[in-house]
């Protein structure tokens, strides 16, 4: 593997202003960047001779519903010839629109769907922006943190109408979620109150 | 005076065996030359990573084992280098050699399935039936490590969850000897049959560039003459000790990949001489309590194991606030998982990168402008499973 530091100080010296933050740790490099450098970080990174980072690993997001930004978007890119990974990413306001990578990397096209089928973020300039992986005629956005692990419909064949017909979602028992975690170490409520407590005294 | 011509939409699929699952593509047909592909995918979605955000480090392996199913170890050998990088967990030596051995039985499950239907794909029956027979053999192999055919639930952090039984690194090793003979046998079926190459050869060509902007991985990438491979590039667990080659191909079309993995699968069977050979006795994982169950015997006798145990399988151990991605290479491609940690002990997030949702997108790329018939050869080569396209 090449020195990641070097290419760590190479960023930084051509994209100055467009990083906000750049950090290695096992074995890879974390850059930061505000959402309208991302064509402009995205290019460099692909064209310039000393990156190369000629391959779009991933693209997804992570959804943090208690920031007032609450998308992080992350990409993945891998550089064969220099045996290199970057994770890019920055964040986003729910209703603010991402720059589609379709242009520069095809791939990005099924990636970017997906994002848009599981948090709702739209993206500009997207070919063909529908959902992927849910059903036909899907509503809501899965893998936000508010949707409901047993989801709101649920599918069946009905005997009578001779169709599929889709239902509220009802069980037999809630799906139950039990707080293993250690009262010693605090659990959720605890935490939170200490939290509180510290913050307070401060 | 121009013929007005129209195209004609035909559904290839979800039911429909050489889709290699559930698969919908929407043909754009002129004649019998396919003018536009578009796959619908979904149909297998299980919600894997929502499920995994919900349940425990420990409880979230099994999941793994349910995406990509022809070769189930590889997927959870990704997960486990995700937590291991980030708690800093070291190894025990034996555990890597059992992870190693597993990981490549995994690699030759999953070529025996895509070569085999392939082959029927095109039209030749007997080698799934001859490969077949081997797969059961590996399969018990699986059975024997981890108790289960499939869902193996065997490589966890901090190691594997129990050592080898009696014999079984010898039966790996008896197998290892008669299976070069089988692969040859399927060559001779294949490699030179006239109707194989006229199916398979030229046919979804795909150049180094391309190959690269589709993000494609593994095979598909290999095939193309790009040498890479995870576990020579950036290798991980003890395949930096180990000799083997990575097999490249030239043309980029579906024989090349066919070729690549007939080769792979000779590879894979002199690592695992390899390892059977070199690996020690010892303990196959982390002596960490706090990570790793203790032998039912401590249960017995230690107060501190008891507690160990039982808070292990109710809270599970927590992982320090981190954010990684580990790659590993899966018998399809790069097989990656995204974790983010929050310090608790559920994942916060944890994206499955899955190589055949890259290599299935490309459908539309690889497909334009050849005959419907062509259709299913492509998409064998692809070598897709729709459990880890769908997740």
């Amino acid at each position: 593997m090449e020195d990641l530091a070097d290419l760590e100080k190479k960023i930084n010296s051509e994209l100055t202003t467009k990083i906000n933050e750049t950090k290695i740790s096992h074995n890879q490099i974390y850059l930061k960047i505000d959402h309208e450098d991302l064509l402009d970080v995205v290019t460099f990174l692909k064209t310039n001779s000393e990156t190369k980072f000629r391959q779009l690993i991933d693209i997804t997001a992570v959804d943090y519903p208690e920031k007032t930004q609450r998308f992080k978007m992350v990409y993945l890119f891998l550089s064969h010839k220099f045996n290199q990974r970057i994770i890019l990413s920055f964040f986003l306001n729910e209703n603010e629109h991402v720059t589609s990578l379709t242009k520069i990397f095809p791939a990005a096209n099924w990636m970017e769907r997906e994002v848009f089928d599981m948090y709702g973020i739209k993206f500009k300039n997207h070919p063909d922006l529908r959902r992927i992986l849910t059903d036909y005629n899907f509503e809501g956005f899965p893998l936000r943190k508010d949707f409901p692990l047993t989801g709101h419909t649920e599918v069946r064949y009905n005997e009578d109408k001779k169709k599929v017909v889709y239902e509220p979602v009802k069980l037999e028992q809630n799906y139950r979620n039990f707080d293993y975690e250690s009262p010693w170490e605090g659990t959720k409520y605890i935490k939170e109150q200490t939290k509180k407590d510290n913050d307070k005294k401060n | 005076m121009t013929k007005k011509t129209k195209t004609l939409n035909l559904n290839f699929g979800p039911q429909h065996p050489a889709a290699h699952g559930v698969l919908r593509l929407i043909l754009e047909l002129d004649g019998e030359v396919v003018e536009k592909v578009d796959p619908h995918i979904g149909l297998l979605h299980r919600g894997t990573e929502k499920l995994i955000e919900n349940k425990t480090y420990m409880q979230a392996v099994p999941y793994f084992d349910r995406l990509d199913y022809v070769a189930p170890m590889n997927q959870e050998h990704a997960f486990a280098l995700a937590i291991e990088k980030i708690l800093n967990i070291e190894v025990p030596i034996r555990a890597q050699y059992i992870r190693v051995i597993f990981c490549e039985i995994g690699r030759i499950l999953s070529h025996i399935l895509n070569i085999t239907t392939q082959a029927l794909d095109v039209g030749a029956l007997t080698p799934s039936l001859w490969g077949f027979e081997e797969r059961e053999t590996l399969m018990t192999f699986y059975e024997r490590a981890s108790g289960s055919r499939l869902h193996a639930n065997y490589f966890r952090a901090g190691g594997v969850h129990q050592d080898l039984p009696g014999n079984l690194d010898q039966d790996i090793g008896k197998f290892c000897n008669h299976f070069p003979k089988v692969i040859d046998d399927l060559e001779t079926l294949l490699t030179d049959n006239r109707i194989f190459k006229q199916r398979n050869v030229d046919i979804g060509i795909v150049s180094k560039e391309d190959a690269l902007d589709y993000s494609f991985s593994g095979v598909m990438l290999r095939g193309s003459g790009v040498a890479w491979d995870l576990r020579k590039s950036q290798p991980y667990e003890c395949y930096d000790q180990l000799e083997f080659k990575i097999p490249v191909g030239k043309n980029g079309d579906c024989y090349d990949r066919y070729i690549c993995r007939i080769e792979e699968m000779r590879e894979s069977v002199k690592i695992i001489n390899q390892c059977l050979a070199r690996m020690p006795k010892g303990p196959v994982k982390s002596p960490d309590g706090k990570i790793t169950p203790p032998s039912k015997k401590e249960i017995k006798e230690s107060m501190e194991s008891l507690i160990h145990h039982f808070k292990l399988f109710t809270e599970g151990y927590r992982v320090d606030e981190d954010e990684i991605y580990t790659a590993v290479e899966a018998p399809k491609g790069e097989f990656g998982v995204y974790l983010i940690s929050d310090g608790s002990n559920k994942p916060y997030k944890c994206k499955i990168r899955a190589p055949g949702f890259s290599h299935l997108q490309a459908m539309d790329y690889l497909i334009k402008g050849h005959m419907l018939a062509d259709v299913p050869a492509v998409l064998g080569s692809l070598d897709i499973v729709f459990g880890e396209i769908d997740r």
